[in-house]
């Protein structure tokens, strides 16, 4: 990559001002490095993982609503959490965690497990337990 | 208190804390030296661990095995510690900082809230530097940032106790001894052979091997996953190809420069020949993230987009393999 053909495109990072570095030669091919702004297909596949866990937010949302699942999934894909991830933060197996998923369990669990969740989350188990979509 | 250390950016977190640790402890290094000495360049496909919810690629190698080769070649001590808890953690850190030592610290990305939202995803192989604190605020140097920043300390210590894969455990590093000669010209010699045999290894997952597997996946992901989930995939590999500071096989860039460094060095003018080669295959992979960007944004108007990529790759793959045997002869 030529030094001119660093991209400067319009991305996630030049919201916030910020530049990567990269590495790219001058005319004789010798090394020097550029800040780049951005680069599209860099920020395309990044918007297509963003729109992803949108997708499964709403999808969970949903399923919360329809009384289907309990908000702790909601939280975890709000989180971009998975199952492993939310039982490395809580400190809670993963089996327990997926019961957990039912309402009805929900509704029976102790606040004590319900402050994990909500440290997890960074929330307050207020927000976690009266949320209803 | 605040040690005398200076922030230089970088394009890769792991080779710039490297980097800019040694130049504070009196050894001028360079990131492409970091990166080349330490094997930096590497390529693996792990279809059976799903990130985001997608088969995992990766362009480098485990986290900290570039700093620790290096430490290795260089003949460099580097001191590594874990904890188990938040408080001994912070005390070794303040002590540290105390010291006038400058630290490395594995972190996780979710919770780096200079990060934009977009980026914080729960990937844990992060890299930064503390250099120190002002009351409740610990100085950050993040090698990918173009100036310092600062972390409170309730939000140090969530990232350094980050969970999920390669957990950070509050991992803190600073070399401790610093040989006064050190041979380079031995180093770089081992760090290409090692980069040679990782990227020709006979192994289907790995390296060159591993770019013309995933090739051949691609050619049929459209009929055994769907649409839907093939770009996903493909999204996949250009996010992992892309991370911060490595636009469009950037590591192949980074590389390119360690040859043009080590030929000065080895004063073999053979290196700076194949630098341009690899300059070359950086810009093939960049064209394959272009082409890759149209398929998943459905912009492609080309027919049977999928055998198009996996040619794409495949001839990348060729063109390394090739490269590979003659960096491995020319050194």
């Amino acid at each position: 990559m030529k030094k001119s053909e660093v991209p400067q495109d319009k991305s996630n990072i030049s919201s916030v001002n910020m530049r990567e570095l990269c590495y790219a030669t001058d005319d004789n091919g010798n090394y020097t490095t550029e800040l780049s702004s951005g680069w599209e297909p860099k920020t395309i596949a990044l918007s297509n993982a963003i729109e992803d866990i949108k997708e499964r937010t709403e999808a969970a949302r949903q399923q919360v609503i329809n009384g289907e699942l309990s908000p702790i999934v909601y939280f975890m894909e709000l989180s971009k959490m998975d199952l492993g991830i939310l039982a490395g933060y809580t400190g809670i197996w993963q089996w327990r965690i997926k019961r957990h998923f039912k309402p009805k369990v929900f509704a029976g669990l102790s606040n004590k497990v319900l402050q994990k969740y909500a440290t997890a989350f960074l929330i307050t188990a207020e927000e976690l337990k009266n949320f209803k979509g | 208190m605040t040690t005398d250390f200076t922030h230089h950016q970088a394009a890769h977190c792991e080779n710039g804390v490297a980097s800019n640790l040694l130049k504070h402890n009196g050894l001028n290094i360079s990131e492409p030296m970091v990166f080349g000495i330490g094997s930096g360049l590497f390529f693996v496909y792990l279809p059976f661990i799903k990130v985001n919810h997608a088969p995992a690629f990766s362009y480098r190698p485990m986290p900290g095995a570039i700093f620790s080769r290096l430490a290795k070649r260089l003949g460099l001590k580097i001191k590594r510690q874990k904890f188990s808890g938040s408080q001994a953690a912070q005390k070794a850190l303040d002590d540290n900082l105390k010291n006038n030592i400058p630290s490395g610290l594995q972190v996780g990305v979710y919770n780096l809230t200079y990060f934009p939202d977009d980026y914080r995803f729960h990937f844990n192989a992060h890299n930064l530097v503390v250099y120190g604190k002002t009351g409740n605020d610990y100085l950050i140097s993040d090698p990918v940032m173009e100036t310092t920043t600062t972390l409170t300390t309730e939000e140090l210590d969530r990232v350094r106790f980050a969970k999920g894969a390669f957990a950070p455990k509050g991992q803190m590093y600073y070399p401790i001894d610093i040989p006064k000669d050190i041979d380079f010209k031995k180093a770089i010699n081992k760090a290409i052979k090692a980069t040679c045999r990782d990227m020709l290894a006979p192994v289907p997952i790995v390296g060159v091997w591993g770019i013309k597997y995933v090739a051949k996946q691609i050619r049929k992901w459209p009929v055994k996953l769907g649409v839907r989930k093939a770009n996903h995939y493909l999204a996949q590999i250009v996010r992992m190809q892309e991370e911060i500071g490595t636009g469009g096989g950037g590591f192949r860039f980074i590389y390119g420069a360690f040859l043009q460094e080590a030929s000065v060095i080895l004063d073999n003018p053979q290196l700076k020949e194949l630098s341009f080669e690899m300059t070359a295959i950086g810009d093939l992979w960049r064209d394959f993230a272009v082409e890759a960007a149209r398929v998943y944004k459905k912009r492609s108007s080309k027919p049977d987009v999928y055998n198009m990529l996996a040619d794409m790759l495949t001839d990348i793959a060729n063109r390394e393999e090739q490269f590979f045997k003659q960096l491995r002869k020319a050194v």
